[in-house]
Formats: C-alpha cells, sequence, structure tokens
C-alpha cells in the first residue's frame, strides 16, 4: 500500500472507472461483431464482467489505510460532539488552557535557562576557571583568578585551546553630550577568542591590545553601539574618551552576543607583567578546552600549574609568602553553564512542579466533565453499540474526543504560554540569568504538543474506562430517571474531586509557605529604616585630583553640604557603596590586636565599607555602642574604625567590649581603634545571613589599599535621606549640585533604598508570585470540582428529593446533607493533601526563611481556608435542594 | 479458481506481449479451453494488486478497434515471480499427482 495512491485515491477511481469502461466497450464490440443487436450486446457485456461497483470497491480498499479513513472521520465527529456543547468545551478548554499554558510557559523559561546550551558556539567546552583555598578562612570555596595565574595558565597549560581572564566594572565615558558610566567588561587576550563570537565589525583583540603602552582600544556591543551612535557602520577607526583617555574603536559584536552582566562596552584588560604579584584574587578566569578534555583532566592540569605558578611569583608586599602556601589552593574548573546560571534552578524546578500540580487538577476537573457528560450519553452509547459498533471502536471515539479537547487547549494553552513570557521577559527579576534569551523554540513547542495529548489521555481514559466497557449494553437498562442513583455511579467523580482538593491543598500549602517567608523577611530589621526615603548615586571624583586626598575629600565634604541644604533633604551621607550593594563592597581579613595569629596564618575576612560622617544616621542604621566617625577624625586623619554588632560579638562578645580593641588590615599597617559599634546590615541580601563589617573613615593615611599620599574613596556614593528620593525634580538638582563641583562626572547607579531592597528579594517575591498564582488556580478549580459534583447530584437526585420532602423531610436538614457530602469529600481530600504536602515541602526548603518546611500556622490556615471554600461549594448548589418542589419533582417523568 | 493461481495466470499470459485487460480475459478463457470460467470483473482487482507489487506495468493506449485502451506489460520483478511461482505449481502438482496415482514400482 503506498502513500501517494491513497492520497490519490479518487484519479485512481477515475481511471478504473475508464478502464471498465473500456473493457465493456470491447465486449459489446465482439458480442455486435457475433450478431447481437446493441442493447443485448452492452447488457451481455455488462453480465460478463460481474459487478463493476464491487470491482471498485476490491481496488477502492486496496488503496485505503484503513485506519486513517476511519481517524478522519472520527476525528470530524469527535468535533461535531464538542461544538454541540459549547458549555462543557468552553470550560474544559479554558481549564486546560490555563494549565498546559503555565506549564508550558515555565518550562519555557527552564529550557532557555536551564537546557539549551549557552548562546556560544559548542559552548560545552567552555569552562569557568575558579580555585578552592581550604585554608582561607571565608573566601575558601570560590576564589578567582589572579593577574599571576593568567601568565602561568597562558603560557604553561595543556589542556586549554584558549584561557583569558576578565573583570567586569564600570568605564567612565566623557566628552559626549551626557557624561556615562557604561557596564565595562575588561578582557585580556583569549577571552573572546574562547567564547568564539565573530564580530560584527571590525576585530576582535590582539595581543597586542593587552600590552600596556600599545594603543587604547575598544569594542562595542550592539546595543550600546545603536544607543549611542544610532549604528553606524563606520564607527571602527573613531575615538572615544573613555576614563579620560582616547581609545580607537576596533570592532562592534553581533546583537546576539551576550555575557554575564550585560556589558555595554568591551575594554583589553591590561597587566603589567613585571608588576604582578600571587596575590589579587579579582579575576575570572574563563577557557576553551581542547576537543575530547574532560573536567577532571582539566583540574589535573590546573592542579599542576598551581604548582609552578607559587614559585614562578612573588608574594604581594605586605604579604608572606606562608601565607600563600597555607591557602592550599586548589583547581576548581567547572562548566560555564553552571557559572552563569548558578542556583536558580532550585526556584525553577519548585515553580515547574507546582505547575504540573495545576495541570493535573485542571486534568482531575475536565476528567471530571467528561464523566458528566458521560452519564447523559450513556444511552447514546449503548444503543450504538447495541447497533453493532465494537466497544474498542466506542473507545477509540471517545479517547479520541479527549486528545482533541486536549490538542485545542493545548493550543490556547500555549497562546497564553507565549504572552507570559512576554511579560516574564519585560518584567521578570534582573537576577534571573539569561532572562533575554528566554522565548518559545521547537522545543518548547514539542513539551506543549506532548503535555496536551498526555492530559488529554489521562483524563480520556477514565471516562472510557468508565462507559466504554464491554458492559455497555447493559446500560440500556438503567437509563431514564426510574432508578435512583447507584453508589458505585459516583465513586470515580467523589475520587477525582478528593485528588483535586488534595492537590489544591499541597499548592496552597506551598504558596502559604512563599507568603511566610515573605513576612518573616519583610520583618526583619534590614540595618536600615524607611529606604523609600533614602536616594542613592554614584560619581567621583576627576582623574586631575585623584591623589590628592585632602582635595578629594574636602569636594565630597562640600558636595554633601551643598546636598543638605536642598529644600526636603533632612541629611546626607556618603561611603564607597550604599547597603545591598555587595558588588562593590570589598572583603579583607582583619588583625585583631589582641589576638594573635600563628605565622604565616591570615585571620577570616570581612567586608569593608568606608564611611564619612553622618552616613549611618541617614541609613538609619543604630549605633549599638561609642560614637560615628567626625570629620575631624577624616581629616586629621585619626587611626579609628567602627564595626558591626556581629563583628564584635565574634570577636569579643560584645558590643561594649569592642570600644577602644584595636583592629588593622594586613601586617604592616598601623592599629585603629574600635570607636563605634552598629548594628548589623542584611548586606547580602535579606535571604543571607548579614555579614561582619568593618567600617573605616572615607579618608585614611597610609594604608594596604592607598598609594603614597593615603587613601581616599574618590569613587563613591552619595546617600540622600527626603521625601523627594526617587523624583525626577530632586534627581535634577542633585545632579546639579554634583556636576558644579567635580567637573561633569558621569552619575550613575541612580535608585532609591528601596529599590535596592526589592530588588534583593526579587527572587523570593517571584517565586511567592507564581505559587501564588498556582495555588489560586488550584483552590479555584478544586471549589469548581467541588461545586460540579455536588450540583450534579442534587439534580440526579431530585426525585429522591421531592419522595424525601413529600414525606416530610426538613428543608434545611436536606441541604445539610449535600453540605456534609461537600464536606466530607474535602476532608478527606485535605487529610490525603496534608500528608502529601508534608513530604513534598521539604522540596522547597531551599527557598524557605525564618519558616520550616512543616509550619503548623501554615498548615492550619490552609485546610481551614480550604475546607471553608469546600463548604461554600456545596452549600450553593444544596440550598437548591432545599428548594426543591416535591409535585413539581415527582411530576418529571 | 484456485487462490493466487489467477496472478499466474495473468503472468502467463503477459509473457507474450503486452495486452489490455479484455484480451487477457479472453486469453485465459480460450487458453483453458473454456474449462477456467472467471468473472472478467475480478481480473482488475488481480491486476491492480500486480501492478501494486511492481510484477506488472501499465500504460494506455489503443486497442486493435480503436478504442481506449489501459494496456498490461511484464516487467522483470513479474517475470523473475512468474518463473518461481510456475516452478513452485509444477511441483505442487506432481506432488499431488503422487499421491492420487502412485506410480507402480
Amino acid at each position: 500500500m503506498s502513500w501517494c495512491r491513497f492520497l490519490r485515491r479518487a484519479r485512481w477511481d477515475q481511471e478504473r472507472r475508464e478502464e471498465i469502461e473500456s473493457y465493456v466497450q470491447m465486449e459489446s464490440d465482439d458480442n455486435i461483431a457475433r450478431g447481437m443487436p446493441p442493447d443485448d450486446a452492452r447488457a451481455a457485456a455488462r453480465r460478463k464482467f460481474g459487478n463493476p461497483t464491487r470491482v471498485q470497491e476490491e481496488i477502492y480498499r486496496m488503496n485505503t489505510i484503513t485506519f486513517l479513513d476511519t481517524l478522519v472521520r472520527d476525528l470530524r465527529y469527535a468535533l461535531r460532539m464538542l461544538a454541540r456543547s459549547p458549555m462543557f468545551t468552553a470550560a474544559a478548554l479554558l481549564t486546560l488552557a490555563l494549565g498546559i499554558g503555565g506549564s508550558t510557559a515555565i518550562f519555557g523559561v527552564i529550557d532557555s535557562i536551564l537546557i539549551r546550551p549557552l548562546a556560544y558556539p559548542h559552548s560545552e567546552a567552555l569552562v569557568g576557571v575558579w580555585h578552592t583555598a581550604p585554608g582561607l578562612k571565608g573566601l575558601g570555596e570560590n576564589l578567582e583568578c589572579t593577574p599571576s595565574m593568567y601568565f602561568t595558565y597562558r603560557e604553561g597549560n595543556r589542556t586549554f585551546q584558549q584561557f583569558g581572564v576578565w573583570n567586569s566594572n564600570g568605564a567612565s565615558v566623557t566628552g559626549t553630550a551626557e557624561p556615562e558610566l557604561p557596564r565595562a567588561l575588561f578582557v585580556t587576550y583569549g577571552v573572546l577568542d574562547a567564547l568564539d563570537v565573530q564580530p560584527l565589525l571590525g576585530r576582535w583583540f590582539s595581543q597586542e591590545d593587552d600590552t600596556p603602552g600599545s594603543a587604547e582600544t575598544v569594542i562595542l556591543t550592539y546595543g550600546y553601539w545603536h544607543r549611542r551612535f544610532a549604528g553606524d557602520r563606520f564607527i571602527v577607526g573613531r575615538t572615544l574618551t573613555i576614563n579620560a583617555t582616547p581609545h580607537t574603536v576596533i570592532g562592534v559584536m553581533p546583537r546576539e552576543f551576550r555575557f554575564q552582566r550585560d556589558p555595554e562596552l568591551i575594554l583589553p584588560q591590561r597587566f603589567d607583567r613585571t608588576k604582578v604579584y600571587l596575590g589579587d584574587f579579582s579575576y575570572q578566569g574563563i577557557a576553551r578546552l581542547k576537543p575530547g578534555v574532560t573536567m577532571a583532566q582539566a583540574n589535573a592540569d590546573v592542579a599542576r600549574m598551581l604548582g609552578i605558578w607559587l614559585t614562578a611569583w612573588a608574594p604581594t608586599p605586605g604579604f608572606d609568602f606562608t601565607v600563600f602556601k597555607n591557602a592550599r589552593l586548589g583547581p576548581k574548573v567547572q562548566p560555564l553553564s553552571q557559572e552563569i546560571v548558578g542556583d536558580v534552578g532550585a526556584t525553577l524546578w519548585v515553580v515547574m512542579g507546582t505547575l504540573i500540580l495545576v495541570l493535573l487538577i485542571a486534568c482531575a476537573n475536565v476528567a471530571n466533565l467528561l464523566l458528566v457528560r458521560g452519564e447523559g450519553r450513556q444511552q447514546e452509547l449503548a444503543i450504538r453499540a447495541a447497533l453493532g459498533a465494537g466497544w474498542g471502536r466506542i473507545a477509540r471515539e471517545m479517547l479520541l474526543e479527549s486528545m482533541m479537547l486536549g490538542v485545542l487547549g493545548g493550543a490556547a494553552g500555549l497562546g497564553l504560554a507565549f504572552a507570559g513570557l512576554r511579560i516574564l521577559v519585560a518584567k521578570g527579576p534582573a537576577t534571573l540569568p539569561r532572562l533575554g534569551e528566554i522565548g518559545i523554540d521547537p522545543w518548547v513547542l514539542a513539551f506543549a504538543l506532548g503535555v496536551s495529548l498526555l492530559s488529554g489521555a489521562l483524563f480520556g481514559v477514565i471516562p472510557v474506562w468508565k462507559y466504554a466497557g464491554p458492559r455497555v449494553a447493559n446500560a440500556l437498562r438503567g437509563v431514564g430517571r426510574t432508578f435512583s442513583q447507584g453508589r458505585e455511579r459516583h465513586r470515580a467523580r467523589n475520587v477525582l474531586v478528593v485528588v483535586q482538593v488534595a492537590l489544591a491543598l499541597v499548592l496552597l500549602v506551598c504558596s502559604g509557605l512563599m507568603i511566610r517567608t515573605f513576612q518573616h523577611l519583610r520583618n526583619l530589621r534590614p540595618g536600615f529604616a524607611q529606604p523609600e526615603q533614602i536616594q542613592i548615586l554614584h560619581s567621583m571624583a576627576p582623574q586631575a585630583i585623584a591623589d590628592q586626598p585632602e582635595r578629594v575629600m574636602r569636594m565630597h565634604n562640600e558636595i554633601l553640604d551643598k546636598l543638605a541644604a536642598l529644600p526636603g533633604v533632612t541629611s546626607v551621607g556618603f561611603a564607597n557603596a550604599a547597603p545591598l550593594e555587595s558588588f562593590l563592597s570589598p572583603n579583607n581579613p582583619i588583625y585583631a590586636q589582641d589576638k594573635p595569629l600563628a605565622k604565616g596564618q591570615i585571620p577570616a575576612t570581612r567586608r569593608f565599607r568606608m564611611t564619612a560622617p553622618g552616613f549611618f544616621k541617614t541609613m538609619g542604621t543604630r549605633i549599638v555602642a561609642g560614637r560615628d566617625f567626625t570629620w575631624t577624625d577624616l581629616y586629621e586623619k585619626r587611626h579609628v574604625a567602627m564595626v558591626s554588632e556581629n563583628l564584635a560579638r565574634g570577636l569579643w562578645g560584645d558590643a561594649n567590649a569592642a570600644l577602644g580593641k584595636r583592629i588593622r588590615v594586613g601586617n604592616s599597617d598601623a592599629w585603629r581603634e574600635v570607636v563605634g559599634v552598629v548594628e548589623d546590615v542584611y548586606d547580602n541580601g535579606m535571604q543571607v545571613k548579614p555579614p561582619e563589617i568593618a567600617y573605616w573613615p572615607a579618608m585614611m593615611d597610609g594604608w594596604l589599599f592607598g598609594g603614597e599620599h593615603g587613601f581616599v574613596t574618590g569613587f563613591g556614593m552619595y546617600a540622600i535621606r527626603s521625601n523627594r528620593a526617587g523624583t525626577e525634580n530632586l534627581l535634577k538638582e542633585v545632579r546639579q549640585v554634583i556636576w558644579s563641583m567635580n567637573g561633569r562626572q558621569p552619575v550613575f547607579l541612580v535608585s532609591t533604598l528601596k529599590e535596592l531592597y526589592d530588588q534583593s528579594m526579587e527572587r523570593t517575591s517571584f517565586t511567592l508570585v507564581m505559587l501564588a498564582i498556582a495555588g489560586g488556580m488550584a483552590l479555584l478549580l478544586g471549589i469548581v470540582g467541588i461545586y460540579g459534583v455536588i450540583a450534579y447530584a442534587v439534580s440526579q437526585r431530585t426525585r429522591e428529593i421531592g419522595i424525601r420532602i413529600a414525606v416530610g423531610a426538613q428543608p434545611a436538614g436536606l441541604s445539610r446533607m449535600f453540605v456534609r457530602q461537600g464536606l466530607q469529600l474535602a476532608g478527606v481530600g485535605a487529610a490525603c493533601g496534608l500528608a502529601a504536602a508534608a513530604g513534598l515541602t521539604r522540596l522547597m526548603s531551599a527557598l524557605l526563611f525564618g519558616v520550616t518546611a512543616l509550619d503548623p500556622v501554615t498548615y492550619a490556615a490552609v485546610s481551614a481556608l480550604l475546607i471553608l471554600a469546600a463548604a461554600l461549594a456545596s452549600y450553593l448548589p444544596a440550598r437548591r435542594a432545599a428548594a426543591v418542589d416535591p409535585v413539581e419533582a415527582l411530576r418529571v417523568e | 479458481m484456485l487462490q493466487g493461481t489467477l496472478d499466474m495466470l495473468i503472468l502467463q499470459t503477459l509473457v507474450l506481449g503486452a495486452a489490455h485487460g479484455h484480451t487477457i480475459a479472453h486469453a485465459i478463457e480460450r487458453g483453458s479451453e473454456d474449462v477456467l470460467q472467471i468473472e472478467h470483473g475480478s481480473l482488475y482487482p488481480a491486476l491492480h494488486r500486480l501492478e501494486d507489487r511492481r510484477w506488472i506495468a501499465s500504460f494506455w493506449g489503443t486497442s486493435e478497434n480503436n478504442r481506449k485502451a489501459k494496456y498490461y506489460r511484464l516487467t522483470p520483478a513479474g517475470r523473475k515471480q512468474l518463473l518461481a511461482q510456475t516452478t513452485r505449481w509444477d511441483e505442487v502438482v506432481r506432488a499431488i499427482g503422487r499421491i492420487l496415482k502412485p506410480a507402480a514400482e
């Protein structure tokens, strides 16, 4: 049997007819030749041939793929049946569209973020090169590369095809209408080569570009090129003033080029080989492995090179060689995708799991609807069976109808998913990696189709099993309303409702736990107050005075004075970074004078923050003991420091005990006296334990990071507490003040502290919103399920109710009977759900803070909510039972 | 008629050259000296089946008395098939013959 014959049956049929006709004519010709009259001759010819219709049919059948033929017919029939009950179809489709749409959308997200390879050629060969350092307290897990490692790895490796290091930072662009600070990516030679994304215009960096002293060059990314230069094709060769130095544009990256933190400019990272030491772990390594090299081989190679590296370079001045030796550096080469995607997987899988549960509930609901319909169609099915339809055929038809529902619902769901993803990409948490890559690809389409068919089969098989079995013929007897409803006929629907309620409870518990987590985070004192009133913006001192700390400090001081004088401003502060800007905050070891260490040991690392007087007052950070810095402390470069409460407790047991103690940075720095202790600040986000922080004056004398003239925070953050925070008006005035003082340096990272605070909770609130949507849908579907079952039971038992009322039953008692039935179902469902939730919520414990997965309040509240909703859902139809008029009910027959 | 024999007879008829349905039907009847009476219509599904198996090929032509007719001819595969079938047929006939009339030793 061939497909092309099947598809061109009509033509074949025509040809066959012609052939038969030709036979009949020839035979009649012969008969006429033998002397018959023409009419008889033709009749005889036909007799001789036999039955032409039968012959044609036989050939037609030979050309037919029977299964497909009937399939098309059944599909048409199924569509007709669906169209005939539009209310049912609409309800089922809506339910399915929500269920399938939700899970498809989240699958789309998971596909883009977790499954689809990174947008680089052969991205599986790309790795991030990190280190472990079990000997370094607090830094041990993820140590980056140092400049010296760049040279050692680049020259000594055996497993990398390409290797380079990068880091991202701001780079000021001046000399244009509006000075600005685009996100810049600093890369050594080898990074772009490893990524292997060809530039759209111009070229990559060559080895010469990252040699100190050669001409300064820059590569633009597509977005920046379009925004600032309107996609000028002749941009290559033009100059741009970056960090006060002219840079020649040598290339533009294509639109599809992506990198961490979404850079706008790419600049060469230059290391002076003669001035690099063992230290400065602040560059991320990236490599492309040679073909066939495994992760284990790469790790072994890095371990080997670490041995060479340790002896090849001098220790950083101020540090002892033993520090590096005792750090016990080890390799940690890992797939780049892991580095980019991070820990978002847990959140996404939880959300996906909940949406699958919603889909299951939706399937249960549709199965319930189908059962009700099956009940109504029993007579039709019985008659068809009596007329000789095989039960297999009937089952196939019913299943086909369900699959059709599934596919149509899936198509609608795909539309929803598409819209949902558009919203997600626009409004989703910026911390979601690869957000811009999210979309619908063939995998997502396949997923949607698979889920549609699967759910169609899932909810379709229940009514089939119930109504299309070999017993179908028996149904003829029981049809009509002559009989009361058998208990057994309700069982399937009851089970479905119980399942729905149980699943809904699980989802509600999940969202309840997230709500409690959120509440907990909201109730935590973050270490600052009324963040919505705090305006934050960053700027810097001009390059010309950068090496004159006093002038820089005076400039900041004057800016602060002028800002404080602006209308509506209650206080102002200055620091190197605001709370929650941990990416701008250095971490370094601190020595305490009264805690001597063995030689070669280094103490634990602490976060550093450089502040000017008024910072804590502006932030609303309480001073627990002692006092704030004064301007005199700064200008006289007094040896003072402040610490966070947890640091004080950790070192000396108590906040007050810290006052008067002395701390310093590095081995050679001067000891500085702790003059104040402030409350803990959740600097790494609300979900993370507040870090221990050491606060230093924004200007100090000779210090580890300072030059020969001492140290000053040139590049810093102004905080302004005002009820006008966040308004364009205030910002305009603030910009004018700053630009009048610092020669129009870029102003950047402008936001209110409240925005930073919300961002830090973004992932939690994203999960919360997703789970709340899922929980809400589940509750709604569960209620609809209960309502449907009770309403149907009432309608089926109208006669029985009529009799009961006629013999004296009280209407109130009757509705109670139905409410009780609904509550029984809900109760059983809730009990199953509680057990399931206790087991399943453990999977989401990574997302919970300040609340356990078995939080009794959540469980109790959710159960109560569900039972209440179930009572309401049963009461509405039950009221109808009480209103039955016995005369009417009995006259129905 | 025995199952499968019609196919063989059609193939055998076409050994002599291409022919249309009417000719084939009469050729089989005449060749068997009218012992084998076939309903001429049943020939056509058989022709269709043989063509489907690519043992015969067809083309439209004009008959001896100027009627449009569909002609069939043997393909190499059909020729091979005919040989196999006739060999098999001979064996069966001989075997049945031996059983019905055992040869005197």
